[in-house]
């Protein structure tokens, strides 16, 4: 990678994402912080009427941390190292910059919409895709624009050759288009009847099984296309360009892209293992996920490998630590799942908290250390300031790092337990347990785990600190920083 | 090849689409209309039961409660026999649900009773001891929308077949006449069963709460 002194690129929409990064990862996982305890002390369910229990909370936690905090912090990626890497400013096109102010409009708009429309429990109750129709409409008009400003980004690029990372932003564009078109197929039930009920409710086009089917071939491959392919995107230009190494093997990375673009979405049946669906989806399901580790490690292991020779840059450098540890978690997270993809095992970890311990530590460890290390490396370059606190970044990695600990270790057990009361039977072949006694032999795990997530919470607010007073009362710095970022 | 893709971003973009949208054409497909079919003798859900079912979309229950029984002796044990793909023919959309914080409701209706429910809603400890799960008051007040689920009703039968009579028509004089003839008996049974004078008289005066709604979808969950 060359140096970028020469070319001035426009920062304008980056700066509105990066803000609503903040905001939004303040706002969702504070609401996960109160689901969390609720679990632990479910008299924490009565503060708002209706709209504060679990079950109506726990789907905007979900939605405000993926499609808020997560997707503005791609988006920041996306926006910040497009540009470079294709050698084109989006300033050089008044059309392209006012498809994107028209982008993040309709994100803001999308975004606020959904979680109202969650808290007044309007739903299509399908994981991840909850949205009713029109905000599925507007979804696909944003990611539309995104595509045309991707595409004219390349189709004015200086750079012939298309760095990894515009594979994998091409790669999320398209398979999320995909999947969410299938996915959200519904008719809206006003349409047929003349008119009857309320006008925002729809009927999905597929029935039982089916759903089932084309819900979890969305579910997984949301976490295929928006928690890893553009995160492997943010990794492959942060963690070389924060550390002014080239990355270590061209070859493992193609493997590692062409390959994880072929096996990811076999494995969505893992989801679905001893249901309904055909015996033979299920197993080609448990295979490609355990061939997923593969590519997922071979991505991973690039990463590291980067690292060669300049492994002190870990102790003195916060931003190395976030990234080299979300690339460790990234591995442990893509064996994780493969685990609880076999059958047997799946028996006993499906429906328990071993799932969203799988989940946390690939998004807080990873998804979230990664977005972290992509603001931060960002910002002094388009505030133009230095970053605010280096002892701050610090202490938050090793509070976050603490915490992801306790929130899967708990969660493991937790699951583990459950699973394994659920099935155990006396010597007479009865079963041992009432439901309701595997759930209260969960409490303490679930205190454990709310005080992780309160950990994980603090740090993101000492980062959102640290970001703020970054970009408003940094010292000013004269040329931009070539690879490490500077740091008071 | 691959250095000639990364120089052609639209090849290159034909090409990651073709091999990411190989496998869910070979893993839905084949499939698609057997796994469509209903069980023998299963019946399409009455207005009020979709009504409720929506109300168990609304408050989520599904964050907390599968529909599906796994084929282990422990499940069939205590929930009964194993889900079959036939029975959620009418199912739009699934509730499988992925987390048992509380335990699977494929087959509550076997086994809970109207009265029951009523006093779980309002307060899930008062019969389950130690249970985690909120009270639902505010089911006790809110009303069911009948309309959306008559609406929804007429959709499914017209755009998918699902065997409704005759009765389900599109426009709103045919769901009026529906109401009084069907759905509204149909929640004054539940809501006697329910032993609640209050929710009676709700029904009685041409308005069903949520819970009753709900209920009559859980009884049916059998």
């Amino acid at each position: 990678m060359q140096s970028n002194a020469a070319m001035e690129y426009d920062y304008s929409i980056v700066k509105l994402y990066m803000w609503t990064t903040v905001i939004f990862g303040i706002v969702g996982m504070l609401v996960g912080v109160i689901i969390a305890s609720q679990l632990a002390w479910p008299q924490l369910n009565y503060w708002l009427g209706e709209y504060g229990t679990f079950s109506r909370l726990r789907p905007i936690h979900t939605n405000v941390v993926v499609y808020g905090f997560m997707i503005s912090g791609i988006f920041v990626g996306f926006y910040y190292s497009a540009q470079r890497v294709l050698k084109v400013s989006i300033g050089e096109s008044k059309f392209l910059m006012t498809l994107g102010y028209l982008q993040f409009f309709l994100y803001l708009i999308a975004a606020s919409g959904l979680v109202i429309s969650e808290g007044m429990g309007i739903t299509t109750s399908k994981e991840y895709a909850q949205m009713e129709w029109p905000l599925d409409i507007l979804i696909v008009v944003i990611w539309v624009l995104w595509g045309m400003i991707m595409f004219g980004l390349i189709g004015m690029r200086r750079e012939k050759a298309l760095y990894i990372s515009m594979w994998y932003y091409v790669a999320t564009f398209l398979g999320v288009a995909m999947l969410y078109l299938f996915n959200n197929m519904e008719i809206p039930t006003q349409l047929l009847s003349g008119g009857l009920g309320a006008w925002y409710h729809s009927v999905s086009m597929y029935a039982g099984t089916n759903d089932a089917m084309v819900q979890w071939w969305w579910g997984h491959n949301a976490v295929a296309f928006v928690f890893t392919v553009p995160i492997i995107a943010l990794i492959y230009y942060y963690l070389p360009k924060e550390s002014g190494q080239a990355v270590y093997s061209y070859k493992l990375s193609l493997l590692s892209f062409w390959g994880l673009m072929f096996i990811y979405l076999w494995a969505g049946g893992h989801h679905l293992l001893w249901s309904t669906v055909p015996d033979w989806v299920q197993t080609m399901g448990s295979i490609f996920s355990v061939v997923l580790i593969l590519p997922s490690w071979g991505s991973a292991i690039n990463m590291l490998l980067t690292m060669k020779g300049e492994w002190n840059q870990l102790t003195d450098n916060p931003l190395i630590k976030f990234m080299v540890l979300a690339s460790t978690f990234y591995m442990l997270s893509t064996l994780e799942g493969p685990i609880q993809a076999v059958k047997s095992v799946n028996a006993i970890a499906h429906f328990t908290d071993w799932i969203p311990g799988h989940v946390h530590d690939g998004v807080l460890g990873w998804v979230a250390f990664m977005v972290f290390a992509t603001l931060m490396h960002s910002a002094p370059r388009v505030f133009k300031r230095e970053i605010y606190s280096k002892s701050l970044l610090e202490a938050q990695f090793w509070i976050q790092t603490v915490a992801v600990v306790l929130y899967f270790t708990s969660m493991w057990i937790a699951g583990i337990t459950q699973g394994m009361m659920w099935r155990a039977v006396d010597e007479y072949g009865n079963l041992m347990y009432s439901f309701i006694d595997t759930v209260n032999v969960l409490h303490p795990y679930w205190v454990i785990r709310a005080v992780g997530g309160t950990l994980y919470f603090i740090g993101l607010l000492m980062f959102a600190w640290n970001f703020f007073m970054t970009a408003t009362a940094g010292r000013k710095l004269e040329t931009e920083p070539q690879f490490r970022s500077p740091m008071a | 090849m691959f250095h000639w893709l990364e120089k052609n971003p639209f090849f290159f973009a034909v090409g990651v689409f073709l091999t990411i949208a190989f496998a869910g054409a070979v893993t839905i497909l084949p499939h698609f209309n057997k796994s469509a079919q209903p069980v023998k003798g299963l019946k399409p859900y009455s207005v009020l039961e979709l009504a409720g079912r929506h109300v168990y979309i609304k408050d989520n229950c599904l964050s907390c409660h599968s529909q599906l029984i796994r084929p282990f002796k422990a499940e069939t044990d205590r929930y009964g026999q194993y889900s079959l793909s036939g029975e959620y023919a009418y199912d739009r959309p699934f509730l499988w649900g992925s987390r048992r914080i509380g335990p699977d409701l494929h087959r509550v209706g076997n086994y809970r009773t109207p009265d029951w429910h009523a006093n779980h809603m309002w307060e899930p400890t008062s019969v389950v001891p130690g249970s985690v799960m909120p009270a639902y008051k505010h089911q006790f007040t809110n009303i069911a929308d009948t309309e959306t689920a008559y609406a929804e009703a007429v959709t499914v039968k017209t755009a998918f077949g699902v065997p409704y009579g005759d009765d389900i028509q599109p426009g709103r004089a045919a769901y009026e006449k529906v109401l009084k003839s069907k759905v509204l008996p149909e929640a004054l049974k539940i809501a006697t069963q329910m032993k609640n004078k209050d929710l009676i008289a709700r029904v009685k005066a041409g308005k069903i709460p949520e819970v009753v709604a709900l209920t009559a979808y859980l009884e049916r969950l059998k």
